[in-house]
């Protein structure tokens, strides 16, 4: 069996599971936020009933975070509905905004704060849960109903994945980020070629990335239509964990004989920076065969681009240089945007290297990586062209129906940012391979 | 399942839920009905309009004119937004027909007894035309207009949870939750 099939043999109490079969799984933790949250609390209360209790207080985290830093009504409305419910129902993790527990995107604050575990199952009302998977655990994005029925029940049914798999022999150059290897991937199965598929990614190179480089991978399983993306946790993982006193886990790997519905084998060496053309994260190019593209905005940030190595590596490529064109700097939670003032290179803090090179930071959430309410930090209103490490670019995503979005790995957006056209992150090797300081 | 019968809607491939129901309209409440009928109004609001032929929704109005939408490969593609299937039914879809799905999508339309996602075959948006008077008997599609008949795919396992009407009326009544 592979990982996948392992996990949900266990949690629908199976010796063995197929693809295709479809089982009642026992969910271990079950994710909402801003967006989806009331809607699915509405579901359960209109099923369950006014005065139902959810099904385990400490197995549901709640992490608003797509409209927190916003004066519309209906967002911050949706936020006082979270919070009401969370404190009725006396949830154990919800991270409240405007507190010192809130926290920002919620697929970056499950890992930092241990509620991703290998072995697990996990569901969330955000497509972009398939992230967590980068832990070894199957984890899936659902509707509000699904999880509302979760909610009640702590059970929900599951169509068992078959695997595609990518196997990545060697070492990645440094001027590759997790950003290109999973873009490389949505391009070679097509936009779909994911659909109710689990995307599993291995090989030396993938086992010599970070957990942040696997979960940029795994976040984007789904713009390949993928039901989840996973990694077999490792040593790197464990030690993670370790940080964040987590060890009670089950880590499972793939028989040598699983079958897999095919099987996809890259010289890690030979991959080159790339880009998701408008409209389509499939629709991917050589960065190199885009010199000509003028772009009007560089966007770094979100679940797949706002984590702390996404911003070392922008740091980097930016430090000493001025942007040519606005720059925005969204960290994904508030634990980046620490590190912005502890992390050095040369001598100087993350957070100085953007200031002195003309960039706009924001505090952290999703921003403008889907749009958002008119005020929000980085959000389009006309023809920009954005070079973006977010996830999506579809017609209209970061808000004006009328721009353009390019998705590129931090490195190809920050190089972009210096030169006002899309860039090949090449052209700053030297940059590239300097090293942090301490 | 029960005859449907309208106007077809065509649309292409990759619809994805940005143009189904764009993230600003996000905001509105589902179980207020006077909030909730504002997604049946931005319904379809994010397709590209140099690429829409003719308006899914005309002027300020909440319900479109059309009861079946024909679409390519992938409907549904991109969030785990269940505003999305809602926003269709809002509008009054009562079923989408295509290729294949996104995951999510269909699973939303179903759990959520929101519409019957059908899959075809029959690349029939090259067949159909928007307008086209549409009649589905089972897994019978019936192009009234045109005079043409086609097969669809079976619905399977989800037949029970469309029949029932979502994913609580079916586990209630096969025994996992009790109400």
């Amino acid at each position: 069996m592979t990982i996948v099939e392992k996990i949900l043999a266990d949690r629908s109490n199976k010796d063995q599971v197929k693809p295709g079969d479809n089982i009642w799984v026992d969910v271990d933790i079950l994710m909402t936020h801003d967006v989806c949250g009331p809607g699915t609390m509405g579901i359960f209360k209109g099923n369950f009933g006014e005065d139902a209790r959810v099904w385990d207080k400490g197995k549901i985290v709640l992490i608003p975070d797509h409209y927190i830093f916003t004066k519309d009504k209906y967002a911050m409305r949706n936020i006082d509905y979270v919070t009401k419910f969370a404190k009725e129902q006396e949830i154990v993790h919800f991270y409240e905004p405007f507190t010192d527990d809130y926290k920002g995107v919620c697929h970056v604050a499950l890992a930092e704060e241990g509620h991703n575990k290998p072995g697990d199952v996990l569901f969330g009302t955000d497509s972009h849960t398939c992230t967590s998977g980068a832990f070894g655990q199957f984890a899936s994005g659902i509707g509000n109903t699904d999880a509302g029925f979760i909610m009640g029940t702590g059970k929900l049914w599951v169509r068992v994945p078959e695997s595609i798999k990518f196997q990545f022999e060697g070492e990645f150059p440094s001027y590759i980020m997790g950003k290109d290897v999973v873009l490389q991937t949505i391009k070679d199965i097509g936009f779909d070629g994911g659909t109710y598929r689990c995307m599993e990614y291995g090989g030396d190179a993938v086992s010599g990335l970070n957990m942040e480089e696997r979960m940029t991978i795994c976040n984007m399983a789904i713009e390949a239509g993928g039901k989840c993306g996973i990694i077999a946790a490792d040593e790197i993982t464990k030690k993670y964990l370790e940080e964040r006193g987590v060890t009670d886990y089950q880590i499972h790997n793939s028989d040598k004989d699983a079958v897999y519905h095919s099987v996809h084998t890259y010289d890690a060496g030979k991959i080159i920076p790339v880009v998701a053309k408008p409209y389509s994260p499939g629709n991917v190019e050589p960065a190199e065969n885009l010199s000509h593209i003028e772009v009007t905005r560089s966007y770094i940030g979100s679940c797949t681009g706002g984590k702390t190595t996404d911003f070392v590596a922008a740091a980097k490529i930016l430090k000493g240089e001025k942007v040519k064109i606005e720059t925005f700097i969204v960290p994904a939670t508030r634990n980046v945007e620490r590190n912005f003032e502890k992390i050095r290179i040369g001598g100087e803090t993350l957070k100085e290297i953007f200031e002195n090179a003309g960039c706009k930071i924001g505090p952290p959430s999703c921003a403008a990586c889907l749009g958002g309410p008119e005020d929000t930090f980085g959000r389009t209103h006309a023809d920009e062209v954005v070079i973006s490490t977010t996830n999506r670019n579809f017609h209209g995503r970061m808000g004006s129906m009328d721009s353009k979005v390019y998705l590129a790995s931090p490195y190809t957006a920050a190089a972009s940012a210096l030169t006002g056209k899309i860039t090949d992150p090449r052209k700053y090797i030297k940059k590239i391979e300097v090293e942090i300081d301490g | 399942m029960d005859k449907i019968r309208g106007k077809a809607y065509v649309v292409g491939d990759n619809i994805d839920t940005d143009q189904i129901i764009p993230a600003i309209h996000l905001v509105y409440r589902t179980d207020i009905e006077e909030e909730a009928k504002n997604y049946g109004k931005y319904a379809m609001s994010g397709m590209d309009p140099s690429a829409v032929k003719k308006t899914f929704i005309e002027g300020d109005r909440y319900e479109s004119d059309y009861t079946i939408m024909i679409s390519g490969k992938n409907f549904g593609c991109g969030s785990s937004r269940e505003h999305a299937p809602l926003a269709l039914d809002k509008a009054g879809i009562k079923a989408v027909v295509a290729e294949s799905y996104a995951r999510i999508f269909y699973r939303n339309s179903v759990d959520g007894g929101f519409l019957i996602p059908y899959e075809s075959k029959d690349r029939l948006i090259d067949e159909i035309k928007t307008g086209d008077e549409i009649e589905i008997t089972g897994n019978l599609l019936k192009n009234i207009t045109a005079d043409k008949e086609y097969i669809l795919g079976e619905l399977g396992d989800i037949e029970g949870i469309i029949t029932a009407g979502g994913i609580f009326n079916y586990a209630v009544q096969n025994g996992f939750i009790s109400k």
